[in-house]
């Protein structure tokens, strides 16, 4: 099971015949099931040729044809990586993550219209990706520290969802899946929408969710936690010390016009019963407290 | 991407918003020949700096002669402006705008951003205007209105008319507000802002409805396909350390403490200055850098963070996923020789390949401390500054 992605994935990479895209579906395709999983790439101009044997398609809707694809992730460059979501949500592929850092907002905003009444879910773009571990890594973390398991792991950060996956697996708990949500502000799934995924998954028992200043996305979540979450939750919020108005690297990181400070995240997750740590060195510890509360 | 206020009502006539006539100036000579080439017998001269509260600060003057003019513009040109936006020691006023002063009948708020929630553009107009719109969303939020706009669209006639109905304005000034609403939302758009506040938009006595102030936010990554926006920044307004770091590819802020930190990803320097925080001690900048960290980006980092003459120890923490830590190590070493660095450093390496990375710093004869997890480096780091 898991969520998102697991064994019975079948991955496009969009933007593989470029250094990223072919440095990552390499990494990719040694982890776990990926020989089995990955079975296509996409490049304008570039099909009919190979990849580590897999074939790539002009269009992505070729690619689907061929292969029978259902996930698709795009390391396009990001004038064009906007244009990419929508080839393949229009494709029809179920599950579109978006790994491209520095996408135009406009462009995000036209694209997230655009799915309104699509059945495609977006992971990212500004994202590490997903990976279920043990099954199938799609994206750019690095895949050996992550251990099976039950604990489910969102993050909107790179690095640091990496250091919560160390300290989880040094801890003896292994993850379910761990969702790179994204630093953008205009993006697509939030972090309510990955929570109702994971308190839906038979396989995942618990969750970490951690945050950061900018947007009310933890408040909205929180309040739904509250409402209906039947598995422990621990959390962290990072940006306690960020002052207002500076963007702190993320384009979504950034307190401004009143909302978004740390505080008033950590407030409502705390107010929902969620277990918070101000460390981010015990985020570990935290789900273990959580779990045995 | 942040540009003055005549910068932004360049953009707004040269698309058709209603503006009041002006003129920007760098010199006091160029002040009073503006005011005198407007006419008139009332002007307004404002300093141009890109933080706000910029009235109360002294650095907006409403004058009634060309010799008030001069006074206003020689008081403001070269002051240190303090506002509440700028820190305690203010933004040197390089630019003034000359404008004619117009006679206000009603301030009223309009502003445009990208809302999170509904992940669409939200023109927003107050009738409350010329006051912080923060203080009117949090004391009185009904005195808000807003609508959603869909990017197929744009800003229709009827949500535009809606607005103007809420805003209690009369026919001819409702037609030409729905033009102003119109417009606006046109160069927001094309012109790919974040953000953009007419605080306020005022309707005059004689029924016109101009942007009396404008203020612009541009997208940092649509910049590309904008170079008309990018001409326009102003570097005098940056930090020249941020400026600097930008330049090297690294992500940079500067803060008031004296722990330099060290970090790639946005979201673990974050937290890597919340920790430093937690144990005792005050981080001095947010320093994020990025995927690589090659050794020409870690020295330009340390070199940024040196500049900074209180800093009293550095704290780099590096999760190595893709990048491995024996490489980041290497970086490390021969960066701290090049900048010869003579404050304390503590490195916390995790991730791929750290135990070859321990190993390069132990061997290197670095003078530094190694640590194993954030909260061992926050401690250590803190201690050091105390010794």
């Amino acid at each position: 099971m898991a969520i998102l992605i697991d064994e019975t994935s079948r991955v496009i990479t969009q933007g593989i015949t470029g250094k990223t895209g072919q440095f990552h579906t390499r990494n990719c395709l040694d982890y776990a099931l990926g020989r089995e999983t990955f079975v296509a790439g996409v490049t304008p101009g570039k099909g009919g040729q190979h990849l580590e044997g897999i074939p790539v398609f002009d269009s992505v809707v070729e690619a689907r044809e061929a292969t029978g694809a259902n996930v698709s992730v795009i390391y396009v460059p990001p004038p064009f990586a906007a244009a990419a979501i929508d080839e393949a949500v229009d494709a029809g592929i179920k599950t579109v993550i978006c790994i491209t850092e520095g996408v135009p907002v406009k462009d995000m905003v036209r694209t997230r219209c655009r799915m309104e009444g699509s059945d495609s879910l977006l992971v990212g773009p500004n994202c590490p990706g997903v990976i279920t571990p043990g099954k199938i890594k799609i994206g750019i973390m690095p895949g050996y520290i992550h251990t099976p398991g039950r604990i489910g792991v969102m993050s909107r950060s790179g690095t640091l969802t990496y250091e919560v996956v160390d300290q989880l697996t040094k801890l003896g708990m292994g993850q379910s899946t761990c969702v790179g949500i994204g630093g953008d502000p205009v993006n697509g799934l939030k972090h309510l929408d990955v929570m109702k995924l994971f308190n839906d998954d038979p396989d995942t028992d618990a969750v970490v969710m951690c945050g950061e200043i900018g947007g009310t996305d933890e408040e909205m979540c929180a309040e739904w936690i509250g409402e209906y979450m039947k598995k422990p939750v621990a959390a962290f919020i990072a940006g306690v010390t960020a002052p207002p108005g500076k963007r702190m690297g993320h384009a979504g990181a950034i307190i401004a016009g009143g909302s978004g400070s740390a505080k008033d995240k950590i407030d409502a997750l705390e107010a929902a019963g969620v277990t918070v740590t101000a460390n981010p060195a015990e985020i570990g510890a935290a789900m273990v407290q959580a779990i045995e509360a | 991407m942040k540009v003055h206020e005549y910068q932004a009502k360049e953009i707004l006539r040269d698309r058709g918003v209603c503006v009041p006539r002006g003129e920007a100036c760098f010199s006091v000579d160029e002040a009073v020949a503006a005011a005198a080439q407007l006419g008139g017998k009332c002007w307004v001269v404002k300093a141009q700096i890109h933080a706000g509260g910029r009235g109360k600060g002294g650095g907006v003057r409403v004058v009634d002669s060309l010799d008030e003019v001069r006074s206003a513009a020689q008081d403001m040109l070269g002051m240190k402006l303090v506002t509440h936006q700028t820190g305690v020691d203010g933004q040197r006023v390089n630019r003034l705008l000359v404008e004619e002063g117009v006679d206000i009948a009603r301030e009223l708020y309009a502003g445009l951003v990208i809302d999170r929630s509904c992940q669409r553009v939200v023109l927003m107009v107050s009738a409350e205007g010329g006051t912080e719109i923060e203080e009117v969303a949090s004391r009185t939020p009904e005195k808000i209105h807003k609508v959603i706009i869909d990017p197929e669209q744009g800003l229709s006639d009827e949500d535009a008319g809606m607005l103007t109905l809420e805003l209690d304005l009369q026919q001819d000034q409702a037609a030409e507000a729905v033009t102003f609403f119109k417009a606006l939302y046109q160069t927001f758009w094309e012109t790919d802002a974040s953000l953009a506040e007419i605080n306020p938009l005022v309707v005059t006595t004689d029924g016109a409805v101009l942007a009396l102030d404008a203020k612009f936010n541009f997208d940092d990554n649509a910049l590309f396909r904008h170079p008309e926006i990018v001409a326009l920044h102003d570097k005098d307004e940056e930090d020249p350390d941020e400026l600097d770091a930008s330049a090297a590819g690294l992500s940079y802020i500067s803060l008031e403490g004296n722990i330099g930190c060290l970090v790639n990803g946005a979201g673990l320097a974050m937290a890597t200055m919340d920790i430093i925080k937690l144990y005792g001690g005050e981080p001095a900048n947010f320093l994020d850098v990025g995927g690589g960290a090659t050794t020409e980006q870690v020295t330009d980092a340390f070199k940024i963070m040196l500049k900074n003459p209180g800093l009293e120890a550095i704290l780099v923490n590096i999760f190595g996923g893709i990048m491995r830590c024996d490489v980041v190590a290497q970086g490390l070493v021969q960066a701290a020789a090049l900048v010869e660095l003579q404050i304390p450093l503590v490195v916390r390496l995790e991730g791929t390949n750290v135990e070859k990375g321990r190993e390069i710093l132990k061997n290197s004869g670095l003078d530094m401390v190694n640590a194993t997890t954030m909260a061992d480096a926050a401690e250590k780091v803190v201690q050091a500054t105390r010794a």
